[in-house]
């Protein structure tokens, strides 16, 4: 089973690779933007654990390694076909 | 002085700085590579500079989950020394040792340059006691991620607290860039709590010898060593 990790920086926190990609949206005249944040994800290929065993396990994931919690939000979810 | 360098896979100061333990204190560290745990005591280990694994995930994060930090850890608990430069700073804040956080660059640029280093008013350190104030020191830095960002009660408790150990100051009134990433209150270095960890992004062992354009890397680390065996 598949889980999705999804990893953005805080509000408040400096995104300058965002803030890069809107000038150079704003560049090629995408106008309409308040602000671009960027992230990442991560999948998480799980062998034999139910779902709610493998969110849990995902989550001890985050808080052990996967996200830097000081800067770092994220948020889990299943994916399915 | 009895002293070790950590090696992971990435790291390309270790060099260096072995070069300039072994040409100050005149005993060659050991080499500490992650992935072992057996080292005799030591007085001071240093965790040089590099892409540690790549900078995979985060600067720093594969690094600090290797078994050699565990050996910091208890090495750190008896009261020893530890400096950790640029990645060094990276790992140190990802293992949890030091608080906050090294983000990217403001300017997104990696930057390369010699900077101006002013020495605050510290808890007793022996990385800071054997240095004046009033002199600053030149000493490159080389990275990407050396923005320190923290909240603004971390900010407060490390300048009441004393242990903001270095920040980036002018060398002339005009100039706008002196600070060359976006740190928060233009922080080069801090202390732990016992003043025995410090982490920094500029690289000392890249300032001994005339040949690199100055020798303020080798004041400070030899007033350091002095302090740690002293």
């Amino acid at each position: 089973m598949k889980v999705v990790v999804n990893i953005s920086l805080k509000e408040g926190v400096l995104d300058p690779e965002g803030q890069a990609i809107k000038t150079s949206l704003s560049n090629l005249g995408f106008e309409n933007l308040n602000d671009v944040r960027t992230g990442k994800q991560i999948i998480l290929n799980f062998v034999n654990l139910e779902e709610n065993e493998a969110v849990l396990e995902a989550k001890k994931m985050c808080d052990d390694l996967l996200v830097n919690t000081v800067i770092e939000k994220y948020k889990i979810n299943i994916l399915r076909n | 002085m009895r002293s070790g360098v950590t090696i992971f896979p990435g790291s390309n100061c270790d060099r260096d700085i072995i070069v300039a333990l072994k040409n100050i204190t005149g005993k060659a560290p050991i080499k500490m590579w992650h992935k072992d745990t057996e080292f005799p005591n030591l007085d001071l280990i240093v965790i040089p500079g590099g892409f540690s694994f790549g900078d995979y995930l985060r600067c720093g994060a594969l690094a600090a989950r290797s078994p050699v930090i565990k050996i910091i850890k208890n090495h750190i608990s008896r009261g020893g020394a530890v400096l950790g430069v640029c990645n060094g700073f990276q790992i140190l804040i990802e293992a949890g040792i030091l608080p906050g956080s090294l983000i990217r660059n403001k300017k997104l640029l990696f930057t390369c340059r010699d900077t101006m280093l002013e020495i605050q008013d510290t808890i007793k350190s022996p990385f800071l006691s054997g240095l004046k104030k009033e002199h600053h020191l030149n000493i490159p830095i080389a990275h990407n991620e050396g923005n320190f960002f923290a909240s603004g009660t971390l900010l407060n408790e490390l300048k009441n607290d004393g242990r903001i150990a270095f920040k980036y100051i002018k060398e002339v009134n005009n100039d706008t860039d002196y600070n060359p990433n976006g740190s928060s209150n233009d922080i080069a270095g801090i202390l732990s709590k016992n003043g025995r960890v410090l982490g920094m992004m500029p690289h000392p062992e890249r300032a001994i010898n005339n040949l690199h354009g100055g020798t303020d890397g080798l004041k400070f680390l030899t007033k350091s060593f002095e302090q740690i065996i002293g």
